[in-house]
């Protein structure tokens, strides 16, 4: 066992820890201030919206809006699906189903 | 204390509530799971040995920063104070996830919100604010989400680690898809009134900025909080409070 390595993971884990309780040790006490309250209630659709556009847009680190860009092209089906069936599994099984087509036969 | 506690923990666990949270859970597990038989893989070829990487699955809990800190320490970057710095710096967003539970976590017993808060991931995140939105707040079913993403996510680290020279990297094959593609699912239902649109846009434009000019994970902090403030402000000028 590399006790170098372990530590580093320790480290790791408390930084983590911090970040996770950190809010709760800051409100404990004095509550959450109001205006705070009505600015939070929209960080899940910013939140939500900053992990999958990115995801979607530049799949390799740089900007790729265009055909060849698969990632794009199942991300616009999976949403269209999403949008109508409102269903996490058929999504997910049609989006996968788009991009591994796409990576497995088309030529770009 | 301004919080009264009356149930002085986790209330009752109903049956239902664990059997909604696994449903819940399932398909996103197919999402977590090529992340976490990826981990073991690269931490295995950076170096870590079985338990190594298990045992920073299950301590850190947080797959980007484990990625970032595995390909750094493949890299020779071994220096305790970067590792740790850079893995608290890629998970300061947890910050944002952690207030925005505050409202319904300071309701809670001490021990119970440490817990809880140590299962706080991007996946679990969002299935709790949707849950909320939907039913309102319940302590068993975000703990049973953690739960659940949390024994995915240490098992498939595990398989990953033991398998690494038989599987290929699943990443390759196009899997990482799965998880944008649930928070499509859990997004696009939210995109239903015009405040909700602009900060998507807002967002979305934010996001694909800070991705590109930013180091690590900070696209996503300065994503969220630049909308999050521009729906603030939407809202308190419109003064219809609900």
């Amino acid at each position: 066992m590399n006790l170098k390595l372990i530590s580093i993971v320790l480290g790791m884990a408390a930084a983590t820890y911090i970040t996770r309780i950190g809010s709760q040790v800051l409100f404990a006490s004095a509550g959450m201030p109001a205006w705070m309250e009505r600015w939070l209630k929209h960080v899940p659709t910013a939140f939500l919206t900053a992990l999958i556009v990115p995801s979607l847009l530049m799949p390799e680190g740089r900007l790729d809006i265009s055909l060849g860009n698969n990632y794009l092209l199942a991300g616009a089906a999976a949403a269209f699906i999403a949008y109508k069936t409102r269903n996490v599994l058929i999504t997910i099984l049609i989006g996968m189903t788009v991009i591994i087509v796409l990576n497995r036969f088309m030529p770009f | 204390m301004k919080h009264v506690n009356l149930t002085g923990g986790l209330p009752k666990p109903n049956a239902g509530v664990w059997k909604e949270a696994v449903k819940d859970c399932l398909p996103i597990t197919t999402g977590i799971i090529p992340f976490g038989l990826t981990c073991g893989i690269m931490g295995r070829t950076a170096g870590f040995s079985i338990f190594e990487i298990t045992f920073m699955s299950m301590t850190v809990f947080a797959g980007a920063s484990q990625f970032i800190a595995i390909a750094m320490i493949g890299s020779g970057i071994t220096g305790w104070w970067t590792v740790v710095f850079t893995t608290f710096m890629v998970n300061l967003r947890h910050l944002l996830m952690g207030a925005s539970l505050s409202p319904y976590l300071l309701k809670l017993s001490k021990p119970l919100q440490y817990l809880l808060a140590f299962g706080i991931v991007d996946e679990g995140y969002a299935l709790t604010m949707d849950r909320i939105e939907r039913k309102g707040y319940d302590p068993n079913y975000q703990l049973g989400i953690s739960a659940l993403i949390y024994i995915v996510w240490v098992i498939s680290t595990f398989l990953g680690a033991y398998f690494y020279n038989v599987i290929p990297n699943p990443l390759e094959w196009g899997i990482d898809f799965a998880l944008p593609a649930t928070f499509l699912v859990l997004l696009i239902p939210r995109l239903a009134d015009r405040t909700s649109i602009i900060i998507f846009l807002v967002s979305a434009l934010s996001a694909v900025l800070g991705a590109l000019y930013l180091p690590g994970k900070w696209y996503i902090i300065l994503a969220a909080t630049v909308a999050a403030i521009v729906g603030g402000f939407i809202e308190g000028g419109s003064k219809d409070e609900s």
